[in-house]
C-alpha cells in the first residue's frame, strides 16, 4: 500500500491480538470519503494512518487550464460548506492581481453573505459533531436553523450549497432592502434560539465527559502542524485572518477573536460557538453601516492578468485558505496553488489518535471539522 | 397447577401478538417522539399520522433477501437473532398485567426474567462473532464487557425489593404495594434500576454495541432483512419487559384508581418506555470506559449502601 503519510511510529506492542481496522472510506464517522487505517489493540488505537485522495479532482490543474472567470464556479466545489469563502478568496486574489476596484457596498454584501455562510457551516458542524458523540437530535435542530440561512442565501445567489455569487470587481446583482431586513430578523430570531443549543448540549454532563480533555492540542503542536481556524484558536493562539490581515473591509467592523486555552474538543467547541455570535455581530454591523452605490466596478470583458504572482489569504469556516496564483500575462493562470485549511488540520489527527479509544478518536475527528473534498482537492 | 396444551397454544399466540403489536407501536412511537423532539413530524404518510408505517417497513424487511457474508460463520450468524428473540417468549410468562391477567404465576418469576435477560447479550455476542466483521466483533465484545457492570447493580436492586416483600413472585410484589408504591420508599433504587435497564436494552446513551458513529451499526452491521428485524423486535420487546418489571417492582403494578388494572399496567409501562426514548433523543453517547467505571464505582456502591440501609431499616 502506498501511504501518503509515512508512519513515524513503530508498533511497540505487535502481537496476534492487534488488528487493522479500516475506518472508511464508507463510514458514518468520517463525513466523507476519508479512509483511516487504524492499528488497534482492542479498543485502543496504536497507530492511525489517514489515506487520502479518494476524491482528488486535480482542482489546481483544472484551474490552470481555464480562464479566470471560468475557474470561478469550480473553486467553490472544494469546500461545499463554506463555498462563499472560497468564492471570495478566488475573486479577491484575481482582483489583487489585476488591481480591480471593488465598491464599498459590494464589499459589505460580500461580508454579510460570507458570514451567513460561516454560521451555516458552524451549525452543520455542531450537529455533526454531536452526531459523532451519539446525539442525534442536535443535528436536526441545527439543520432547521441552517435551512433559514440557506433560504436567505438562495435568494441572492441562486444556489443552496455551492454558491458562486461574487464576481471580479463586485457582485452580479444588488440585494434589496427587504432582504437585509429579513437577515436582521433572522439574526434576532437566531439569537433567541442559541441559548437552547447551549441548554441541550453545552451544559450536558455526558457531553462534558466526552469532550473535556479529549484530544488536547498544545499550542506548540498547533503552530508546528500549521493548523488554523477554530482549531488553532481552540489551542490558545489568537490568529484570525479577518483580524490580522483584514480583507474585504473586515477592519471596519468591531468583533472579537474567540480563543480557548484548553486545546481539547470542548475548547474547539466553545470557540466555534463563540464565533457564531461574533459572525452575527459582524453581519449586524455590516447591515447597519451599508453604504449606497453601485455593486460592480468596471472590469474588462476579457481578463488578462498582468504577469506576476499573488497570494491571498482568507479565513474560511475551517481556517486559513491561501490561494496563490502565478500569472504569465495570458488569460489563464500559469500556476495555481491552494493552501487548504482542512488538509493541514487533518495532518495532526495521526498524532492525536495514537493511544486513544476508538470513540475518542471519532470525537477528535469530528472536532477537527473535516470537509473531505477540500482535503483531497 | 395444570398446564393444558390449549393453554400453551393460547399463550404462544397471545404473546406473539403482544410482541408484534408492541414492536409496531414502539417503532412508530420512537419515530414520532424523535420527530417531535427535532421539530419535525415523523412518519405521516401511511395511515393516519403514519401509524401503519411500521407495518409497511415490516413487510419490506420480510420480503428482503437474507444476505449471509461469505466469510461468516453461517450457523452462528443465523442462530444469533433467534437466540436474541426467543427468550422473550419465556420471559413474558410471569409478568402480571393485573390481578387476574397473568400467563402463569411462578414463585421464582423475577429470577426467571433476570436470567433470561442475559440471553440477549449472548445473541449479540454470537452476532458479533458470527458476522466475521471487525466492527460487529467490537460491538459484541462491548456488550459482554458491560454486562457485569450493570447486572450486579441490577441484581442488588431486585434483591432489595425481594427483601422488602419477602417473595420472588411478581404477583406478590405487586400486591404488597397496594397502599404505597416502592418508588416512594426507594427513589434512588428506582433511578439505578432505570439506568441499568437502559444499559441492558442497549439504548442510548449506552448503546455501545451498536454505536452507529463509531461501529457503523455494531453487532448487526452485516444483518439485513429478517435477521435485522428480529434484533429490532428483540430490542423493543426487552424494553417492554424491562418497563414491565419496573412497573411491578417500583410503580405498584396494576394498582391505581378508576381504570382497570391492565390499563394501569400498560400506562405505566409505556410511560417508562417514553422516558427511555426521551433519553435516547436528548443525550450523546457515554464512552464505554466511562460507563464501566460509572457502573462499578457509582451504581454498585450506591445500590449496595441502599441495600444495607434497607436491611437495617427492615430489621428495626
Amino acid at each position: 500500500m502506498n501511504r501518503p503519510i509515512q508512519p513515524t511510529y513503530t508498533l511497540d506492542k505487535v502481537g496476534e491480538e492487534n488488528f487493522a481496522l479500516n475506518l472508511g472510506p464508507q463510514h458514518p464517522g468520517t463525513h466523507g470519503v476519508l479512509r483511516v487505517v487504524l492499528h488497534m489493540d482492542g479498543e485502543y488505537i496504536l497507530q492511525a494512518d489517514p489515506v487520502l485522495g479518494y476524491g482528488h479532482r486535480m482542482q489546481e490543474k483544472i484551474a490552470e487550464n481555464m480562464t479566470y472567470p471560468q475557474a470561478l464556479p469550480y473553486v467553490c466545489r472544494m469546500d461545499y460548506l463554506g463555498a462563499l469563502s472560497y468564492n471570495l478568496a478566488w475573486v479577491l486574489a484575481v482582483e489583487k492581481l489585476c488591481q480591480f476596484e471593488v465598491p464599498e457596498r459590494a464589499e459589505a454584501i460580500r461580508v454579510i453573505a460570507t458570514e451567513l455562510n460561516r454560521i451555516s457551516s458552524h451549525l452543520l458542524w455542531w450537529g455533526a459533531f454531536l452526531l459523532d458523540l451519539g446525539g442525534f437530535t442536535p443535528f436536526l435542530q441545527a439543520l432547521t436553523d441552517r435551512e433559514q440561512i440557506l433560504d436567505l442565501l438562495e435568494e441572492i445567489t441562486g444556489s443552496r450549497l455551492t454558491y458562486c455569487y461574487f464576481r471580479f470587481g463586485g457582485l452580479p446583482s444588488d440585494v434589496d432592502e427587504e432582504w437585509l431586513t429579513r437577515v436582521l430578523a433572522f439574526i434576532k430570531e437566531f439569537r433567541d434560539r442559541l441559548p437552547r443549543y447551549h441548554d441541550l448540549v453545552t451544559g450536558n454532563v455526558i457531553f462534558h465527559h466526552r469532550s473535556k480533555d479529549v484530544g488536547v492540542i498544545l499550542p506548540f503542536d498547533a503552530a508546528g502542524y500549521g493548523l488554523s481556524g477554530p482549531i488553532l484558536r481552540g489551542s490558545g493562539i489568537e490568529f484570525d485572518v479577518r483580524k490580522h490581515e483584514p480583507y474585504s473591509g473586515y477592519d471596519r467592523y468591531d468583533f472579537e477573536v474567540p480563543v480557548d486555552q484548553n486545546g481539547d474538543c470542548l475548547g474547539r467547541y466553545n470557540v466555534r460557538m463563540a464565533e457564531i455570535e461574533q459572525s452575527l455581530r459582524i453581519i449586524e454591523q455590516a447591515i447597519g453601516s451599508i453604504p449606497d452605490g453601485p455593486v460592480r466596478s468596471k472590469v474588462p470583458k476579457l481578463i488578462k492578468a498582468p504577469a506576476g504572482e499573488v497570494a491571498m489569504a482568507v479565513e474560511t469556516p475551517r481556517g486559513q485558505l491561501v490561494i496563490y496564483i502565478v500569472s504569465d500575462g495570458s488569460k489563464k493562470p500559469y500556476r495555481v496553488k491552494y493552501r487548504v485549511p482542512s488538509f493541514a488540520n487533518l495532518s495532526i489527527f495521526a498524532k492525536m489518535a495514537r493511544g486513544q479509544l476508538l470513540a475518542d478518536a471519532l470525537a477528535i475527528l469530528g472536532s477537527l471539522d473535516m470537509v473531505i473534498p477540500e482535503v483531497d482537492r | 397447577m395444570n398446564i393444558s396444551l390449549l393453554g400453551i397454544v393460547g399463550y404462544l399466540v397471545g404473546i406473539a401478538a403482544l410482541v408484534g403489536l408492541n414492536a409496531v407501536i414502539l417503532v412508530w412511537l420512537e419515530r414520532k417522539v424523535a420527530g417531535h423532539m427535532q421539530f419535525r413530524l415523523g412518519p405521516m404518510e401511511v395511515g393516519p399520522h403514519g401509524i401503519l408505517q411500521t407495518l409497511a417497513d415490516g413487510i419490506k424487511l420480510v420480503s428482503k433477501q437474507l444476505v449471509i457474508p461469505d466469510e461468516a460463520d453461517k450457523p452462528l450468524f443465523l442462530l444469533a437473532p433467534i437466540v436474541s428473540l426467543v427468550p422473550i417468549f419465556a420471559a413474558m410468562v410471569p409478568l402480571p398485567f393485573s390481578e387476574t391477567v397473568q400467563a402463569w404465576e411462578l414463585n421464582i418469576g423475577l429470577l426467571l426474567i433476570i436470567a433470561l435477560g442475559l440471553l440477549n447479550t449472548l445473541g449479540i455476542l454470537l452476532a458479533g462473532w458470527g458476522s466475521n466483521n471487525k466492527y460487529a466483533l467490537l460491538g459484541g465484545a462491548r456488550a459482554v464487557a458491560q454486562i457485569l457492570a450493570y447486572k450486579i447493580p441490577l441484581l442488588i436492586c431486585v434483591m432489595t425489593i425481594i427483601m422488602m416483600t419477602g417473595s420472588f413472585s411478581l404477583r406478590d410484589i405487586a400486591i404488597a404495594q397496594k397502599d404505597t408504591w416502592n418508588v416512594l420508599y426507594q427513589p434512588i433504587l428506582f433511578i439505578v434500576y432505570i439506568i441499568t435497564v437502559t444499559l441492558e436494552t442497549n439504548r442510548s446513551p449506552f448503546d455501545f454495541s451498536e454505536a452507529e458513529s463509531e461501529l457503523v451499526a455494531g453487532f448487526h452491521t452485516e444483518y439485513s432483512g429478517m435477521g435485522f428485524s428480529l434484533f429490532f423486535l428483540a430490542e423493543y420487546s426487552y424494553m417492554f419487559i424491562a418497563a414491565g418489571l419496573a412497573t411491578v417492582l417500583f410503580l405498584g403494578g396494576w394498582h391505581g384508581p378508576w381504570l382497570p388494572g391492565v390499563a394501569w399496567t400498560l400506562i405505566k409501562i409505556y410511560s417508562i418506555i417514553f422516558l427511555m426514548m426521551w433519553f435516547r433523543w436528548t443525550f450523546p453517547r457515554v464512552r464505554i470506559d466511562q460507563m464501566l467505571s460509572f457502573g462499578w464505582k457509582i451504581l454498585l456502591p450506591l445500590s449496595l449502601i441502599n441495600f444495607i440501609i434497607t436491611a437495617g431499616v427492615l430489621a428495626l
